[in-house]
């Protein structure tokens, strides 16, 4: 339990809950809550049975051939890109959805990036009958026009954020704003192992079913539940912490998280938190963020709008500052050929996040037998403009 | 003695000021607090922007993020305010978010309002628990007031645990709101602050968030010792001439 959070809400020195007095009961009245609801034999038996019978899961652990054979080793891919809406991210609406009508919730909001947390989070609000409202930021609106569509037709109410860089983290702090100002009805499904704690440990609970899952098929698979190496994208690192969360306590298992470059490291146009960012308070958390001198937040680059945050979440910090974690980044081309590429071996075309991960395993060296998993997170369908322009289809 | 301190035991009804420093211009910061104490205000809250401010709504974020493209810093804000005690002698408070602060260092913060004389702090977002454990040493070795905040929904036990860690004066929320909205006083308001009043409590109270003219201003002083005007001051000096638009704003206030 070295690496889970601890009474305070701390991982190490990261996490905490740095929000104003106004949020105070809205977080305190979740974090006396969250884990007593979580336990619960009624929630943890309807949380399974629509995990399996609405969101499709357990998900595949698949064993990649081709791509086995062009590294050198065996590896397995956990498929969370089959799930319903096409990502791991309805792991923890449904969960957060279940929590929120337990606490006599009415109204749900949230943030979204390239709108896929969003059309989850509208997804299980049309399920479960209650309000939703999703804060998307002005540009990313324009960018994201069909899942824009997905959460309208879902009955969800979408609001630009338009102040500051009108992204991503402009639309989280709107959702918190909200928040402010709607302080008794309200929940807010933050949808990353982000934001002021217990959020960041409630997100990794929910998210914790693919390397719980991943266990088990391991096992059966291979004979063993203990693979080599790990490996999963980091935007703010929900899909990573999920698939990291069974392995964190066995050292054997080498966790590998890999961040967006963007256009290089030292381009200014990046979203490497670890690389270049220093230890701060963003979003209710202590963390680390790329940041000024002065401690404002600076803008974060990826063709991949879910990596595209200046921050990563708390217990990341935690196992990237203990080493527990190896922290690398992949360039935007480098995960555009490496998502290409699994789509020529395997046939599945992933998301261009999930395919930040497969780009690293390029530069990797495997002894032969060696088992590496790494986290699908999402299918690609929302990015095939992207793929489009890049490789001029 | 320490300059809130004070305030508070000669005078009632207070008029606390807030505004973002280096707004509209990055020289203006000293101009604004003369100007404000020349035409009445009682106190300042001077604001140090930050990119990604929660708590405010549009005014405030707007003003702020025009104040940090023009150059606005925490270094830059205390080089300009080693002229603040020139003429300025009632009470300053610095407002901003937390990482800012840690990221120039809470000790060297502190020290440095203790230099230019800056009375006290609101750092909105900087947890009782965290401040309590690790900064309070800080604040008190330098004499600053950290100001706490507390709303409709804040429970009494933490309340009272407020009152014990803060020595200036308790910022009382209309409502849980960001800022800018308007002051409505509907019973359940009026039962809060009531509430509050029968608390006995060891500090003074300040109602902020909401208040915009004379009529809300009055209105907020028959519950508390006074009230903090933000985003209508800010509003009224967005353009024109400092002197006169502070003045204009003033006016209604003798």
């Amino acid at each position: 339990m070295k690496y889970k959070v601890n009474e305070k809400g701390y991982y190490g020195d990261f996490g905490g809950a740095y929000i104003p007095e106004m949020l105070y009961p809205n977080v305190e009245e979740l974090r006396q809550n969250y884990l007593k609801i979580i336990a619960d034999v009624d929630f943890q038996k309807e949380f399974h049975q629509l995990m399996k019978d609405y969101v499709g899961r357990p998900s595949p652990l698949y064993l990649a051939k081709r791509l086995s054979e062009r590294y050198g080793a065996n590896i397995f891919l956990k498929r969370e890109d089959l799930n319903h809406t096409g990502a791991h991210k309805i792991n923890n609406t449904i969960g957060q959805i279940l929590l929120a009508e337990k606490l006599g919730k009415k109204r749900i909001i949230a943030e979204t990036g390239a709108g896929q947390h969003g059309v989850a989070t509208a997804t299980v609000c049309a399920l479960r009958n209650l309000e939703c409202v999703i804060y998307m930021g002005e540009v990313d609106i324009e960018r994201q026009a069909p899942n824009v569509a997905r959460m309208k037709m879902l009955g969800a109410k979408v609001v630009p954020a338009s102040s500051g860089s009108k992204t991503l983290k402009d639309a989280t702090n709107e959702a918190m704003r909200d928040w402010i100002n709607n302080p008794v009805d309200t929940h807010y499904i933050i949808g990353s192992v982000v934001g002021p704690h217990p959020y960041p440990d409630m997100v990794a609970i929910f998210q914790s079913i693919i390397s719980e899952e991943t266990k088990k098929q391991l096992l059966e698979q291979t004979g063993s539940d203990q693979p080599d190496y790990v490996l999963a994208c980091v935007g703010g690192g929900s899909n990573a912490m999920g698939m990291f969360y069974h392995f964190m306590d066995d050292e054997n298992v080498k966790l590998i998280a890999v961040e967006a470059a963007g256009k290089g490291v030292s381009s200014g146009f990046s979203a490497a938190t670890t690389y270049l960012g220093k230890e701060g308070v963003l979003h209710g958390s202590r963390s680390i963020l790329m940041q000024t001198p002065d401690g404002q937040v600076v803008e974060p680059h990826s063709v991949s709008a879910g990596l595209d945050y200046p921050g990563i979440g708390p217990q990341h910090a935690h196992l990237f500052k203990t080493g527990r974690g190896k922290y690398v980044s992949i360039t935007d081309e480098e995960s555009l050929d490496a998502g290409l590429l699994l789509t020529q071996l395997e046939g599945i075309i992933p998301a261009i996040e999930s395919a930040h991960a497969l780009a690293y395993l390029e530069k990797m060296e495997f002894k032969k037998g060696e088992n590496v998993v790494v986290c699908l997170s999402g299918r690609g369908d929302k990015d095939l403009d992207t793929y489009i322009k890049y490789f001029n289809l | 003695m320490n300059r809130i301190k004070q305030l508070f035991q000669e005078k009632k009804n207070i008029l606390s000021i807030y505004y973002t420093a280096g707004y509209p211009n990055t020289v203006d910061t000293i101009q604004i607090a003369e100007a404000l104490e020349k035409s009445g205000a009682d106190m300042l809250e001077i604001g140090f922007p930050y990119s990604d401010p929660v708590a405010d709504g549009p005014v405030i974020q707007a003003s702020s993020k025009q104040s940090l493209d023009q150059g606005m810093n925490l270094k830059l804000l205390f080089e300009q305010l080693k002229d603040l005690r020139k003429n300025v002698t009632i009470p300053v408070l610095l407002m901003g978010y937390v990482n800012p602060v840690l990221q120039f260092g809470v000790e060297n913060f502190c020290k440095s309002c203790a230099e230019v004389g800056v009375d006290g702090c609101i750092v909105p977002d900087l947890p009782m628990v965290e401040y309590e454990e690790f900064y309070k040493g800080y604040f008190e070795e330098h004499n600053l007031s950290n100001v706490f905040l507390i709303t409709p929904q804040t429970a009494e036990e933490r309340i009272h645990k407020i009152d014990g860690l803060t020595n200036g004066f308790i910022y009382l929320l209309s409502s849980s709101a960001t800022t800018g909205k308007n002051l409505e006083v509907g019973d359940a308001t009026e039962t809060y602050f009531g509430r509050i009043k029968n608390m006995n409590l060891k500090n003074q109270t300040m109602i902020g968030f909401g208040i915009s003219d004379r009529k809300t201003f009055d209105k907020a002083c028959s519950y508390a010792n006074g009230a903090i005007i933000g985003t209508a001051f800010v509003k009224a000096i967005e353009n024109g001439n400092i002197e006169e638009s502070v003045s204009g704003f003033m006016k209604e206030f003798k």
